[in-house]
């Protein structure tokens, strides 16, 4: 008998190709994924001639730049430049590209497990943070940086130290209202946002059992903002659900063959990690975030913290923080008045999630403006054949195209400086969202509920009578 | 890129925790080609004013010619942006003392010849308690892992593998280009245990 191996150690043994002396492996990689913003990597590739070495497991997909209105004529000449370059890149390297009129375009990291390109046992590679999201299916997902994305694409392969192992889970169910945005939010908050770093962390407990696919690349999504590389969930019968008929996954006897090896890949009973923590669900509530680092999260019912209070080697930075969002110590999170909203992104900009917002939305006003960008032209049809899409716009959001869109702020969508922003995203970092903008993390119900209200406020009471 | 193994410069305390990737450079200035240079975008917003105006009280804006800087809890956590670390190399930097720095980051550092140095959090205030806000002479030794500032000397840490690579000068590509066939044999085992690793061809 073996000893009992993680999931981690299964997914790492089957992608080792090669170990170093010093301990650094040589890895394999399934799928890469690029975007616009992989140019340096391109760059690079072309300086020394070098061509892609496996162009058919090579996808790319114009999602950071992506504008979300006008998109036949692209005003701004760098946006415009930068996707021509990747279709460019795309077209002399023989890579499928999701182009922005591409029914399939969208967020890379909501499109890769939409279409079957993210499956359970796979190494997933792409130039971005946020690849902890396809973890979720069981996956070894990392985001790297230009030159490792150059490597990936000469070699189909990348050098990487193995991480430590750290499971967190998950027990009990969420309460109404409390979604998997929050349970990251608040494990987060109790251990930083440098907290998993140097480690890939395994979810597992039933909530986490209990969790969509959706819910749980949620979960994934936000593993970096405390630090990890990698986040991920063993499959079970709710990830094969979901897989079911997407293009690019297996089907037939290759399924049947596939899932058995899927099964296999969940920790062995008694494999130790490095690290543990374990939440109860009971304990967490809709959260939101006050500062300019996702720690900086509570639950909707506390108060400003007041930076003397809190641990001393993080009150400076708690004081910066509250002079940047104009917030005062002891000030209720409930009440604080925002200018305006944001639903989408890579963390919350699937179906279920403009659902969630949709049900506080229905037959309500929005007090004030605010975008709804779903995660993918397939989410963008998907709601528009719900109506959700009426939903928003009767409420008087916007409905716009996919993309990165204000999370990023890469494609002109800004929140313009000193405005106060309730959004279903990643990162409340300074400037994020655009320059001098004030970020609140929260989940897309919350937001929807600050829309309502104008404020930052407790989505519960407005779902009452609406949710099971 | 050229391997280093000492260096000597100017080191600066920039007494900031979580300087994320996002602070180093604004995501709206990394559409532009390595080659036009990234040096001026380096902590673009933090060391300016409403008016965009550099700030005179910001440490970067009040000295040139710093190579070392000496930083806070978290250094390049978030976004996976190489261009944070082009920002800091184009101008000038070439190496970073810090408790701790985001994983994505210390890597992009170490694929483009800047060192990440781990010190813990007491040494790192000593340090910076030391500097205030004026540079000083600083010297750094990978092969010892030894970093000299004025009376201080104190150890860093630094992965193995990273410092080889620092030292020499590698690059991965050719590296693993050494083992074409380890991965060719990779790729045909996979092929043949996992078929369904390769994706479905959509109709």
């Amino acid at each position: 008998m073996s000893a009992p191996r993680t999931m981690l150690d299964k997914l790492w043994a089957s992608h080792e190709v090669l170990r170093r002396e010093d301990g650094v492996s040589l890895l394999w990689v399934d799928r890469h994924l690029v975007h616009e913003g992989s140019h340096h990597a391109f760059a690079k590739l072309a300086e020394r001639g070098l061509s892609v070495a496996e162009p058919a497991l090579t996808f790319a997909v114009a999602d950071h730049y992506a504008p979300t209105r006008n998109r036949d004529r692209i005003a701004d000449p760098k946006i415009a430049r930068m996707i021509e370059t990747l279709r460019n890149n795309a077209s002399d390297h023989n890579i499928r590209l999701f182009d922005l009129s591409d029914p399939s375009q969208g967020i890379v990291h909501v499109i890769g497990p939409e279409l079957g390109l993210t499956l359970p046992g796979l190494l997933i590679n792409c130039g971005d943070s946020h690849t902890s999201t396809h973890g979720a299916f069981g996956a070894l997902a990392f985001g790297i940086g230009a030159t490792e994305v150059a490597h990936v694409l000469a070699t189909q392969t990348v050098w990487q130290r193995k991480p430590k192992a750290m499971r967190i889970s998950v027990e009990g169910h969420l309460g109404f209202g409390v979604t998997a945005k929050d349970i990251a939010l608040n494990w987060i908050a109790q251990l930083g946002s440098g907290g998993a770093q140097g480690h890939a962390i395994e979810y597992a407990g039933q909530t986490i059992r209990d969790l969509s696919m959706e819910g749980r690349m949620t979960l994934c999504n936000l593993s970096i903002e405390g630090g990890a590389r990698f986040g991920m969930v063993a499959p079970d019968e709710i990830t094969f659900a979901y897989l079911e008929g997407r293009e690019y996954a297996p089907s037939g006897a290759d399924l049947q063959r596939a899932q058995q090896a899927w099964r296999g890949l969940t920790t062995d009973e008694g494999a130790v990690f490095d690290r543990e923590v374990t939440l109860s669900a009971a304990d967490i509530a809709p959260t939101v975030t006050w500062g300019t680092s996702p720690e900086q999260a509570l639950p909707i019912t506390a108060n400003i913290p007041s930076p003397d209070a809190t641990d001393p080697a993080k009150s400076n930075s708690a004081q910066e923080a509250l002079e940047y969002m104009a917030l005062r110590p002891g000030q209720p999170l409930d009440g604080i008045p925002v200018d305006q909203v944001f639903i989408g992104s890579c963390t919350n900009g699937r179906i279920e999630d403009l659902r969630e917002a949709a049900l506080v939305l229905s037959g309500r006003q929005a007090r004030v403006p605010g975008l709804v960008a779903p995660g993918s032209a397939r989410v963008k049809a998907q709601a528009e054949a719900e109506g959700l899409d009426r939903i928003f716009q009767d409420a008087g959001l916007e409905w716009a195209a996919s993309g990165c869109s204000m999370c990023v702020g890469m494609n002109g969508d800004v929140v313009a400086e000193g405005k106060r922003c309730a959004s279903s995203t990643n990162r409340n970092f300074r400037g994020r969202q655009g320059r001098g903008a004030r970020t609140h993390l929260m989940s897309p119900a919350m937001v929807a509920a600050a829309a309502v209200t104008g404020t930052i406020t407790d989505v519960r009471p407005l779902l009452q009578g609406r949710a099971a | 890129m050229a391997g280093w193994s000492t260096q000597q410069g100017q080191a600066l305390a920039l007494a900031f925790d979580n300087i994320d990737t996002d602070q180093l450079i604004p995501a709206r200035f990394m559409s532009v080609p390595r080659s036009e240079g990234y040096g001026r975008y380096l902590l673009h917003d933090m060391r300016r004013d409403d008016k965009e105006q550099m700030s005179a009280d910001f440490p970067l804006n009040r000295h040139e010619g710093i190579s070392i800087l000496v930083a806070g809890h978290n250094f390049g956590s978030g976004s996976s942006r190489e261009a944070a670390v082009y920002a800091l190399v184009d101008a000038g930097i070439r190496a970073v003392i810090a408790p701790s720095f985001g994983d994505i980051f210390a890597n992009n550092a170490i694929n483009n010849g800047l060192l990440p140095a781990r010190v813990d959090a007491e040494k790192v205030a000593q340090l910076q308690q030391a500097l205030k806000d004026a540079p000083c002479l600083a010297s750094i030794d990978l092969t010892e892992s030894r970093l000299t500032l004025g009376d201080i000397t104190l150890t860093f840490e630094l992965d193995e593998g990273w410092r080889v690579k620092l030292i020499n000068g590698w690059d991965d590509i050719d590296l693993t280009q050494q083992h074409t066939q380890a991965i060719s044999a990779h790729r045909d085992n996979r092929n043949k245990a996992a078929p369904w690793a390769w994706p479905n061809k959509p109709e």
